[in-house]
């Protein structure tokens, strides 16, 4: 287990590697200058501004000294946000979306599990098909368009009621959260709640789901013992991307609800050419992807005791 | 279920969450800013947003007024010839940490500003001071800068070349003062808690990418004049629906109003106030060698059938837009009112004959075809609106095809440096209330002529009018100068942006400036 651990571990680390040199290259191949104002430089400006960010330096140089940087876990100074560094924009803003994320996954999840489930077994019914007309609606649409209903919706409320049932926008309190929770887990929760279905509809033809009802055990005890077990497994599997997924990808979500996450902060970079924050955050990101992927393979051991991680790694 | 008691059952529902306001609040003014101050060291800042915030947390030796005229900030008097100035500064004024504002801190400040190490991208504004591009290119040290304190209370400056609008570069946020003891060049301006102010406000707390406080400074000299206790900025987002959604929710209390959310504010019967923000938008021709535009009859075909009018009323669609005429917009001041009222320039029309017969010549003289023209251009949905008119107005009148090159910001800019581009839709703001920060714009040794537009003439005019502080002389050289590269088809002005917005009726007095920080939130009075 240990040994399996490690490996993956390393083989992670070379991934982060990769991406960090992909990314690297990348950025200096593509066009646009980072250091360019509306308002043209003057020679001698714009020398001293690449000196500050070593970009007088050849490209090799350069990469050896992000290399080096990144071994000690230094980013640099943003391009945009010059007296910020990296690492302070990623542990300002990273556990905002974290928590974000966190929050709308949990609902994406227990509601993909609930819905999933729920459709399986009332399979053909009315609730089924106006689940799964729902379902497809949530997929289809995309999140900017559920968070202008969302704000609209909270605009009428509070008219109505005088004061401020739902903030329209803005971070701080558990209300300013349930929008953009909601708004942000239910493209996940509607993918789950397919994935969990069709998982349920393959399970329940099983052989061992048979032998189960025939040897006359309960109803609730071949559903939950059974059934669920075995069909989460999938939505498990995809779990741990979604995790990165929704804690990175609440872009849309951060800027309309006017959320200090992390997301923003990606988007405006990468518009802006702020080498050194995308380079961070795109380290960061993959890092904590290819993380949260072996974290997740390690849990499905515990969960799934026919996968032995150990005679896998053999 | 009704609307009403859905409602009710919502209500309900929060009945057990506390009210997210209560007590007696301070007069409290709340905004919306679109994205987060990049910081707030004023010797590096560069963006509007940082502008406006310093203007209301700091002072320099003097501010604009509400009528857009310079008045008294740190400086009580001042006296400037064509060699030098002095300023007095007031007795009184505090740092917010109540320290005294010495002239030794505007000379730290601006010593820090043309220090290389600071790489200031706006340690040009400061070059008509003494030595100041001589230190910024690294050949001398900050100290030989023409700025000395003799005492706490006088500054004394020596200009490198006279200076006609040097009063106005004083209240520019790259002119405030920073206090050496204080002063960390990485992290200053960072955090509320890395900036020292001297002025109308504090920054009391600052929540990156969130919400940002300013409390009223009772230590600032002119506090009486100051009607609220607090600017509160509780929401930071790009989002032109969500701004407009907290503005109908009454979460803030001014609104900037996007082409896209017009047509909504009219039928929401907001009441809508248009300002004109003094930058020019015009067409800018590419003069390089291998460029067609270089041709002077294109260019002038092109102009030709232009229609400004048409162009401002069906494109831009911006009630109050001005029709571009010239490069120095109509609000700049000249000797005694406006430039553009003692300099008028004969209106321009469109002539389709005449736009044929310069074709036809272009033609001749190119070697009979007109490749397709490059027309570089933003990636936002105004310039696609902008690009097509052009494109359709070209093709039809003219033959003439446009390629649409639609780049990001940044990328933009770097293809006008490179200059891969036949013409460029381009856009000029102010820095300072004179002919003179757009004049310049296309001389041979200006960075910002991107066209490579090159004209003797131009090139004498505005040397001539920067090498003496003589406003009857400085101000007829400008206006020859643009005469020179209107005639030339340089640049075909397009437009002079107007930009509208909105405020709750509680709140009165905002005033809207075209140099200077803006808006500025100083000389409101809220009404409950």
């Amino acid at each position: 287990m240990l040994r399996y651990t490690l490996k993956r571990l390393g083989a992670g680390l070379l991934t982060v590697y990769f991406i960090a040199t992909a990314t690297f290259l990348a950025m200096h191949f593509v066009p646009g200058d980072p250091i360019a104002g509306n308002k043209a430089m003057r020679p001698e400006i714009r020398q001293n501004l690449e000196r500050k960010y070593g970009l007088d330096k050849p490209v090799s140089v350069q990469y050896v000294v992000f290399l080096r940087n990144m071994l000690h876990g230094d980013f640099g100074i943003s391009f945009t946000q010059p007296n910020r560094l990296v690492n302070d924009i990623i542990k300002d803003h990273f556990p905002v979306s974290a928590l974000l994320g966190v929050l709308a996954l949990s609902v994406a999840s227990i509601g993909g599990v609930l819905f999933g489930s729920l459709t399986a077994v009332v399979r053909g019914k009315l609730t089924d098909r106006t689940v799964m007309f729902f379902v497809i609606l949530a997929v289809s649409v995309p999140s900017f368009v559920f968070a202008a209903l969302a704000q609209q919706l909270a605009i009428l409320a509070n008219a109505g009621a005088g004061t401020t049932l739902l903030p329209v926008a803005g971070w701080g309190s558990l209300r300013h959260m349930l929008m953009p929770t909601l708004v942000l887990g239910l493209g996940t929760m509607a993918f789950l709640t397919r994935l969990m279905r069709s998982s349920m509809l393959e399970i329940v033809n099983q052989d061992y789901i048979r032998t189960a009802k025939a040897k006359g055990l309960p109803t609730h005890r071949v559903f939950f013992s059974h059934q669920l077990r075995n069909a989460i497994l999938p939505v498990i599997t995809v779990l741990g991307p979604s995790i990165a997924a929704i804690t990175t990808g609440g872009f849309v979500v951060e800027t309309v609800f006017s959320i200090p996450g992390l997301g923003r902060y990606f988007v405006q970079a990468v518009q802006q050419l702020d080498y050194t924050v995308i380079m961070g955050l795109t380290v960061f990101y993959g890092a904590f992807l290819v993380f949260m992927v072996i974290l997740v393979d390690i849990i499905y051991g515990f969960i799934d005791p026919r996968i032995s991680l150990a005679k896998a790694a053999s | 279920m009704t609307p009403r008691r859905l409602l009710a059952l919502l209500a309900l529902c929060f009945a057990g969450l506390a009210p997210l306001s209560a007590g007696a609040e301070p007069r409290t003014l709340k905004l919306l800013i679109s994205s987060e101050p990049p910081q707030m060291n004023s010797a590096k800042a560069t963006d509007q947003i940082s502008g406006m915030l310093l203007g209301h947390l700091m002072e320099g030796l003097t501010r604009y007024g509400q009528n857009g005229e310079l008045i008294a900030g740190i400086a009580e008097s001042w006296h400037i010839d064509d060699q030098r100035a002095s300023f007095q500064l007031r007795r009184g004024a505090l740092w917010s940490d109540g320290k005294p504002v010495r002239a030794q801190d505007f000379v730290f400040g601006w010593r820090t500003v043309v220090d290389p190490k600071t790489a200031s991208e706006y340690a040009f504004i400061l070059y008509p001071l003494k030595n100041a591009e001589a230190i910024n290119g690294g050949k001398l040290p900050p100290s030989a800068l023409g700025v000395s304190a003799p005492d706490d209370h006088t500054l004394e400056i020596v200009f490198e070349n006279p200076c006609g609008y040097f009063l106005g570069l004083t209240a520019f946020p790259t002119y405030l003062p920073l206090r050496e003891d204080f002063y960390k060049s990485e992290r200053y301006g960072a955090d509320a808690s890395d900036l020292l102010t001297n002025g109308p406000f504090n920054l009391t707390r600052w929540v990156h990418g969130a919400s940002l406080t300013l409390d009223k400074n009772p230590q600032y000299w002119n506090a009486d004049r100051i009607h609220v206790d607090r600017i509160e900025i509780p929401y930071i987002t790009s989002d032109p629906n969500t701004a407009y959604n907290l503005f109908l929710d009454k979460k803030v209390d001014t609104l900037g109003i996007s082409k896209e959310n017009l047509d909504r504010a009219q039928a929401d019967r907001l009441k809508m106030k248009a300002f004109a923000d003094g930058s020019v938008w015009y067409m800018e021709f590419n003069f390089r060698q291998e460029r067609v535009t270089r041709n002077y009859h294109l260019r002038k075909a092109l102009q030709l059938v232009f229609d400004a009018k048409e162009y401002v009323s069906r494109v831009v669609g911006i009630p109050g837009t001005k029709v571009g005429v010239s490069l120095i917009p109509a609000w700049v001041p000249g000797v005694n009112g406006r430039f553009r009222v003692e300099f008028p320039l004969a209106p321009r029309k469109t002539d389709f004959a005449e736009a044929k017969r310069h074709l036809e010549l272009a033609r001749q003289e190119l070697g009979g075809t007109i490749p397709p023209l490059v027309w570089l251009t933003d990636d936002g949905p105004a310039a696609g609106r902008q690009a097509e008119y052009f494109q359709y107005l070209f093709l039809t009148r003219l033959g003439i095809e446009l390629r649409i090159d639609r780049q990001i910001f940044k990328q933009r800019l770097a293809k006008m440096t490179a200059g891969d581009f036949d013409i460029v839709s381009a856009g000029w703001g102010p820095d300072f209330a004179d002919p003179m920060t757009y004049a310049d714009l296309f001389t041979t040794w200006n960075d910002n002529n991107r066209g490579k537009y090159k004209s003797e003439k131009y090139d004498e005019l505005i040397r001539k009018a920067q090498s003496t502080s003589d406003a009857p002389t400085r101000m007829s050289s400008m206006a020859a100068a643009e005469q020179v590269l209107l005639e030339d088809v340089g640049i075909v002005p397009m437009n002079e942006r107007v930009i509208i917005y909105a405020h709750q009726p509680r709140v009165s007095g905002i005033v809207r400036h075209v140099v200077g920080p803006d808006p500025d939130y100083t000389w409101i009075t809220l009404s409950d």
